[in-house]
């Protein structure tokens, strides 16, 4: 059967997900442990409250007369109803702690549930970030000892911890570069990025004011020197380049990208989103960098949480470190102290509200304390020791983009799926119905139909193998002429089948409206 | 190592079908002198160690559960229900990612639409994204949101405005040699900001409550910034005073931005926290972050994908409205959860007893010992003018264990006019015998 997009709504020889049991379709919408979960908005009641408040005291108001008048709106429903909304919501995601989150850039490792524990320690998850310096003397010192960790594990003198993801730590580095450039007089204008870039980097440049101009890539993967030495000049204020690269590879000429930058008087920010390949064995300060950042999310296992919250503290070199964002932790003879305004006159400003991520640095701290120095280097060798494996177990039916050894990602491009009518996406949807979060895909952007798969240190040969078998399986599975139906179609066993993106955009719905609401917008 | 799964056995074999002799045999494209350098880091530990560690720097500091605690200033200590930690914990939210697969994610998307949808209807507006960093920096966003939908440079920042909202703008600001004009600190809430907009001016930016508590009709000024093409961004450093306030959207705010972190989100001493971002329905296509969308699957069922992505950097690069990429999306989860608990009669009430603890303790401290009320109206949180410099007064309070309020000159420092000031805030966290206490140990230290 076909739809109206022409794609077949059930695989030749696979489970119907959407279909009838034993004959029947369920009475009541829900298939087994599968619920259908309306909005919360859809299910409350005005009178109903999850919560039980006391009745407020009786004053005499003070709100300048500009009390609410009419209701906001709000559904009202009791907390059993809540917690079976949210837990069915859950039931519908993959997480890490279910199997293989292989998604390249993303680093989706193991989450240690010690490291909740600790975040919600009393004295630390409920200290207040204006609290007297004399009562938060412990909080501090862990600031410090993190950044004391992200030095050592850098081999860098300075780090700023305000940060609070990836990209921005991305903005906090190119500001203390560009606070930096302008302290000798000469702002400078553009900014190198390779074409392999995370969107994150030229999106930072274009905030700080600077015109991004790409780097191409050689054939295997790595910058083009050539190429980067032309594009050098007197007004070219950094270099953004990833290392180990967006293509999973180690870019193996970086001291002399360096050297290059540096002759011209530019600086060198890397991007540390994969920083998981060589923590701990490899220290970006001894390969002439500026500025990293380190993704806490990623390399040190605070949870994405769906999305967020991160942290994106950033290592700076010596010409860097007076160039930093306020506030920033010191030690002295009384302690430490958190220094709020600029005592050096070189701190570019503020960046966020209150003193970082601290929720993230708990959880990082606990995870290097338990994995310490030497954890830490079998996390980048287990991590590549992975990556290598499934590439080499797969390169006969897949096909890498570029030659081995990879770091801790390999990186597929889709010639494997050449004239099988399965493209990149379909390949992925289709490890779906195998139980596994598909690779990230069509990233980096300079490989075509790219599939960038990182499998992290924390999975076990036995679940590398399955994994592997899948991979492989669809592979071959793609080569024959008639399962390109299934592909296109694919996922079957999920809550919800592909998604029309076309009308989510044509069609903006971005939140929940009263009827009243909806009938007025019809009319 | 616990969270490390191969054995020596499982690393050879693995060696063995790559091909290689050894595990450096992966790092041949480091430089040589640079592979295993030394460093010097402690050895791994057991949980029990790690406990210990961390409990130790923890009991270090004063926890505001063992303190009468009135501190504010843009982070609120509020009662977390037990549901709402719990249910963040879940592994499906707690150890996913960014929704990209929707097939496989439409628990995130689904919170992600409901979380849009509270932040519209509570601040007033047509739309909300799905989170960003902190209300600080979703007021640095707001302003250049408004340089692009203006076409002009210049924002109009409040005195009344939270330092460090008002720090992220000018960094931005900074940045690009942009204009900004920072009014003059106003303790009083008595400013002029419509006298401050003109041909240049891009967007006003004002915070209700001001940090220093006045609730203030905007209304005025909205009508001032349209007369003249101006964006008004309203900041709202406290989103329980929106189940109380006039929502900034019914006052004509053509952004709202808020720190979510009193809904759900603990304090962590200052993060991570939840970036509210709403605005105008016109605006749409200009706004920073992730959007979560309607829509249905091949099936024809409803269903929800991030949309409207051809804005932001994974799309755009340099053309993007932001660079923002990762979000908040736990702590959304977290004030979706709390939210959704207190509903329509919960979150009104709890706006009302905030403001009832305040009125109560406002009461309790206003002329005692030469102690001044500085406002005519406030929410949860106002300033009292002391007789003496408040950042001792405070010291002096801790020293007693009570965490008495925020000294203004900590965030206008070298400021003369805010040297006396102390901002105070009261919650539901607060009892009888907490204001008792403040109002004794004030007695004794003033
Ligand atoms: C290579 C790279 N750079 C930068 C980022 C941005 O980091 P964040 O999402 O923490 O802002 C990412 C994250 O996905 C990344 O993979």
């Amino acid at each position: 059967m076909l739809n109206k997009q022409g794609r077949q709504t059930t695989p030749n020889a696979g489970a119907d997900n959407s279909g009838p049991a034993g004959g029947y379709a369920t009475i009541g919408g829900h298939k087994g442990l599968e619920h259908e979960e309306p909005l919360i908005f859809e299910q409350g009641e005005p009178g109903r409250c999850g919560v039980d408040l006391p009745a407020p005291a009786n004053v005499a108001e003070r709100l300048g007369g500009l009390r609410r008048k009419g209701a906001i709106g709000l559904p009202g429903l009791s907390e059993p109803q809540v917690i079976r909304h949210f837990v069915r919501l859950s039931r519908k995601n993959y997480a890490i702690d279910m199997g293989v989150f292989p998604l390249g850039s993303c680093t989706m490792k193991h989450n240690p549930r010690l490291n909740e524990k600790l975040a919600r320690l009393k004295g630390l998850g409920d200290l207040h970030p204006m609290q007297p310096e004399s009562t938060v003397q412990g909080a501090l010192a862990l600031i410090d000892e993190l950044a004391g960790w992200l030095k050592t594990l850098t081999g860098m003198p300075a780090v700023a911890m305000s940060p609070a993801a990836g990209a921005h730590g991305e903005l906090c580095g190119l500001m203390s570069i560009r606070a930096a450039l302008i302290a000798r007089g000469d702002a400078r204008k553009r900014i190198l990025a390779p074409e392999s870039a995370h969107g994150t980097n030229p999106a930072t440049a274009a905030m700080c004011g600077y015109t991004v101009d790409p780097i191409p890539a050689t054939a295997d993967g790595r910058v083009d020197l050539e190429a980067l030495r032309a594009k050098l000049g007197p007004d070219v204020a950094a270099i953004m380049l990833t290392n180990p690269n967006t293509c999973g590879l180690f870019e193996r000429d970086i001291r002399q990208v360096a050297d290059m930058i540096h002759s011209i008087g530019g600086f060198f920010y890397c991007d540390g989103a994969n920083f998981n390949a060589i923590v701990g064995k490899v220290r970006p300060g001894d390969l002439g960098i500026d500025a990293m950042h380190i993704n806490l999310h990623k390399t040190f296992s605070t949870p994405h949480g769906g999305g967020g919250p991160g942290s994106g503290p950033v290592v700076l070199s010596d010409a860097l470190k007076d160039f930093v964002p306020l506030p920033y932790v010191i030690h002295d003879a009384n302690g430490y102290r958190l220094v709020e305004q600029d005592e050096s006159g070189k701190s570019f400003g503020r960046m966020k509200g209150f003193h970082g991520q601290m929720g993230m640095f708990i959880r990082a701290l606990a995870y290097m304390l338990s994995h310490g120095g030497d954890g830490l280097k079998r996390v980048a060798e287990d991590a590549v020791l992975a990556a290598n494996y499934v590439m080499a177990s797969c390169d006969d039916v897949m096909s890498p983009a570029f030659a081995g050894p990879c770091m801790h990602e390999a990186l597929f491009d889709d010639s494997f799926l050449k004239d099988t009518g399965v493209s990149t996406l379909d390949y992925a949807k289709a490890l779906i119905d195998e139980g596994y979060h598909p690779m990230t895909v069509y990233f980096p952007l300079v490989v075509h139909g790219a599939l960038l798969v990182e499998p992290t240190e924390s999975e076990s040969k036995d679940a590398l193998d399955h994994f592997i078998m899948v991979l492989r399986g669809l592979a071959e599975r793609a080569q024959s002429k008639q399962a390109a139906d299934y592909f296109h179609g694919a996922p079957y066993l999920v809550p919800r089948r592909r998604l029309d993106e076309t009308q989510a955009a044509r069609k903006p719905v971005l939140r929940w409206k009263p009827a009243q609401d909806n009938k007025a917008a019809a009319e | 190592m616990r969270y490390l799964g191969q054995t020596a056995a499982d690393r050879q074999a693995m060696l063995a079908k790559i091909g290689v002799a050894d595990i450096d045999a992966l790092f041949k494209d480091v430089p040589a002198d640079a592979l295993n350098a030394a460093i010097e880091l402690p050895d791994h530990r057991g949980e029990l160690e790690v406990e210990r560690h961390i409990g130790a720097l923890a009991a270090r500091n004063l926890s505001p559960a063992d303190a009468p605690c009135f501190l504010g200033a843009g982070a609120y200590r509020h009662h977390i229900p037990a549901a709402a930690d719990h249910l963040i914990q879940r592994s499906e939210f707690l150890t996913s990612y960014t929704p990209y697969q929707p097939e496989i994610a439409q628990g995130t998307l689904q919170y992600l639409f409901e979380f849009q949808s509270q932040v519209a209807l509570i601040t007033g507006m047509d739309v909300a994204n799905a989170s960003l960093y902190d209300g600080a920096t979703a007021c640095g966003e707001a302003v250049l949101m408004a340089q692009r939908a203006t076409r002009r440079q210049k924002a109009v920042l409040s005195g009344g405005l939270h330092p460090h909202y008002r720090g992220v703008v000018e960094t931005l600001m900074r940045q690009t040699d942009q204009p900004y004009l920072a009014a003059p600190m106003d303790a009083e809430g008595n400013e002029d900001l419509a006298a401050l907009i003109d041909e240049q001016t891009a967007c006003v930016v004002v915070q209700n409550p001001s940090l220093f508590g006045h609730v203030r009709d905007l209304r005025p000024l909205a009508k001032a910034c349209q007369a003249k093409g101006v964006l008004l961004i309203v900041a709202v450093s406290e989103v329980v005073s929106l189940g109380l306030i006039t929502p900034p959207g019914e006052m004509g705010a053509d952004i709202v931005v808020a720190e979510g972190q009193s809904l759900g989100v603990p304090l962590s001493f200052g993060g991570p926290y939840v970036g509210l971002f709403a605005a105008k329905e016109k605006f749409l296509r200009q706004m920073p972050g992730r959007l979560c969308g309607e829509t249905v699957d091949q099936d024809g069922k409803r269903g929800f994908v991030l949309t409207l992505s051809a804005r932001e950097q994974h799309i755009r690069r340099e053309k993007a409205t932001s660079n923002i990429c990762t979000n908040s999306g736990l702590c959304a989860l977290a004030f979706t959860i709390h939210l959704s608990l207190l509903g329509e009669a919960g979150f009104t009430r709890l706006a009302e007893i905030n403001h009832a603890k305040a009125v109560e303790l406002a009461g309790k401290l206003d002329g005692l010992k030469g102690i001044k009320l500085v406002n005519g109206s406030f929410f949860n949180e106002f300033t009292l003018a002391l007789p003496k410099p408040a950042a001792g007064v405070v010291e002096a309070l801790a020293k007693k264990g009570i965490l008495g309020g925020v000294p203004a000159s900590r965030l206008w420092p070298g400021e003369k006019a805010a040297e006396h000031l102390l901002l105070v805030s009261a919650t539901e966290m607060n009892t009888e015998h907490d204001m008792s206490a403040l109002r004794s140990a004030l007695e004794e230290v003033l």
